[in-house]
């Protein structure tokens, strides 16, 4: 019974039957996201600040060439990262790496995929390539992220096959508002049909512009069938705890860590307040001495067109 | 009959589906975050999530040596994919300061199947847990590499060239899965860890059975050859 190697090429047998491993499958692509619980994943735009990410606990980096905040900064188009970047990245560390490809850009995410990257964020920080409509998710093997101000919004992306939802927030601002203003409508609006009687929900996913199959099913569970992650102007240890106090599952953190005085020493507090959210005493002690948060913009002083969150349909 | 006291532990990665399954077997869970959550329990998961995370936060958190301690004394454990990586001996594609534990005498190649494009279900043979075969889910999974003579492999799968990999091992009392049973309605796995939980009160669960049917290591004799 005891075998002293496991490794392959000795007398075990395998079952001539067993059919081929299916991949791409929707338990795989969510069950990803399930291992992220918990975690803190990490926009990094060098091999070093990946590494850095990882020795502070990230459970994922999200590589791009430039984090929220410069891409506000520096305007233009924003695009899909260079391929040889990402790569650098997922050969620089052990855990998983997302992407970002534009609202709309199916090349760009076949790109992703090609190159191998775990995940893939389509994502309203970058400039949206199509007005209309999003990427047909179920078409890929690798799993998507998106972002959502809402229930309804949330239940668009997830019937187009995305496999993990984060609110959306304001990116590049560190300014956490409006990623509590989306979490707490998510939260709010899933407790609402919860408690209604399923003849209404006909109504609601009407008015949510939303599947009814998977409202009725957010009802039952009285959660989204998918994770929910925040993101969106968390900048500070207490940020992360604020989101996860919300019902977040996670945390994704942009500009806040690299834009700040101290990354390494930021990143791993965020790590440490994200586990203990719910310890006030162990949140002032990792945020103690942090050096600078980055700056911040107010979101009130921001033009329409210079506010991501409006964009996905 | 009282339930055994399961604990889930709860620093990072799929906790709620690990303690979801365990109360469906008839367990109560409780959350590990520190030592002192270590005690009275009659076995513990390590559920899956980031290794290389969940391996930092033991040792933040003071967790890892009492949590090796408890399991050499012959705590009941079901340690899947990222806590099998934590308990293993020796990690290969991992970071250097990444065995905290070292308690399962076995090498483990971290995500050894492939990236997440790579991830897959498949069925599983499982002669411990009789002739229907195991919904196996695997994702950014390791293999075992080699195992010390302690350890019974319990599974295999084949790998992209068809080669058999050990994806399931058992040694004493502490059972690793690099798949994640929790994240299926299949609960026989949680069933065969419950087998070896008794309450505080020496009740075992109607899940027993399970257990009591497969070949056991005795728990006294987890003699690990860890340097």
């Amino acid at each position: 019974m005891t075998e002293r190697t496991a490794a392959a090429g000795d007398d075990m047998t395998l079952p001539t039957d067993s059919p081929p491993p299916a991949r791409g499958t929707e338990r795989v692509k969510r069950g990803m996201a399930e291992m992220l619980k918990g975690g803190v994943i990490m926009d990094v735009v060098t091999a070093e600040q990946a590494r850095i990410a990882e020795d502070a606990g990230a459970v994922a980096v999200m590589a791009l060439e430039r984090v929220p905040a410069d891409i506000r900064a520096n305007g233009g188009v924003a695009r899909m990262s260079d391929p040889e970047m990402v790569e650098s990245i997922m050969a620089a560390v052990s855990i998983p790496v997302m992407a970002k490809a534009r609202i709309g850009h199916i090349a760009e995410a076949e790109v992703l995929q090609a190159i191998g990257v775990d995940y893939i964020d389509e994502s309203e920080v970058l400039t949206p390539a199509d007005e209309a409509h999003h990427i047909d998710k179920w078409a890929f093997t690798v799993p998507f992220v998106n972002g959502a101000t809402g229930l309804g919004e949330a239940l668009r992306r997830i019937s187009e096959g995305a496999a993990m939802i984060r609110s959306k927030g304001e990116a590049g601002t560190g300014n956490v508002v409006e990623a509590v203003r989306h979490m707490r409508a998510i939260r709010s609006e899933i407790a609402r049909v919860s408690a209604l009687p399923p003849e209404e929900l006909f109504a609601v996913a009407k008015a949510l512009q939303a599947p009814h199959g998977l409202l009725v099913e957010v009802a039952a569970r009285g959660r989204l069938p998918v994770v929910l992650f925040t993101a969106g102007g968390i900048a500070t240890p207490a940020d992360a705890a604020l989101m996860m106090r919300l019902g977040a599952d996670g945390v994704f953190v942009g500009s806040g860590i690299f834009k700040s005085g101290d990354p390494a020493r930021r990143a791993s507090a965020i790590v440490q307040a994200t586990v203990h959210h719910d310890s006030p005493d162990l949140i002032a002690k990792v945020s103690r001495g942090l050096g600078e948060a980055m700056v911040g913009i107010n979101i009130d002083t921001l033009g329409q067109s210079e506010r991501f969150a409006g964009r996905g349909w | 009959m009282s339930r055994p006291r399961v604990g889930v532990l709860a620093l990072q990665g799929d906790v709620r589906e690990h303690a979801q399954a365990l109360e469906r077997c008839g367990a109560r869970t409780v959350a590990v975050r520190s030592p002192a959550d270590l005690r009275g329990l009659a076995g513990i998961v390590l559920p899956g999530g980031e290794s290389t995370t969940v391996s930092m936060l033991l040792v933040r958190e003071g967790l890892a040596q009492p949590l090796a301690g408890e399991l050499r004394a012959g705590l009941p454990a079901l340690a899947t994919c990222a806590g099998l990586i934590v308990l293993a001996r020796q990690v290969l594609d991992g970071r250097p300061d990444q065995h905290v534990c070292g308690v399962l005498d076995v090498v483990v190649r971290r995500n050894a199947f492939g990236r997440q494009v790579a991830s897959f279900e498949r069925p599983v043979d499982i002669a411990v847990l009789g002739p229907v075969a195991f919904p196996g889910v695997f994702i950014r999974a390791p293999w075992l590499e080699s195992v010390g003579p302690q350890v019974e492999v319990l599974a295999h799968v084949a790998d992209a060239d068809g080669h058999p990999r050990a994806v399931m091992v058992r040694q004493g009392a502490v059972i690793g899965t690099s798949f994640h049973p929790e994240l299926t309605a299949d609960d026989r796995v949680h069933a065969l860890l419950l087998g070896r939980c008794t309450a505080p009160s020496g009740t075992s669960t109607g899940a027993g059975a399970a257990g009591a049917a497969a070949p056991q290591v005795p728990a006294a004799a987890v003699p690990l050859g860890v340097g």
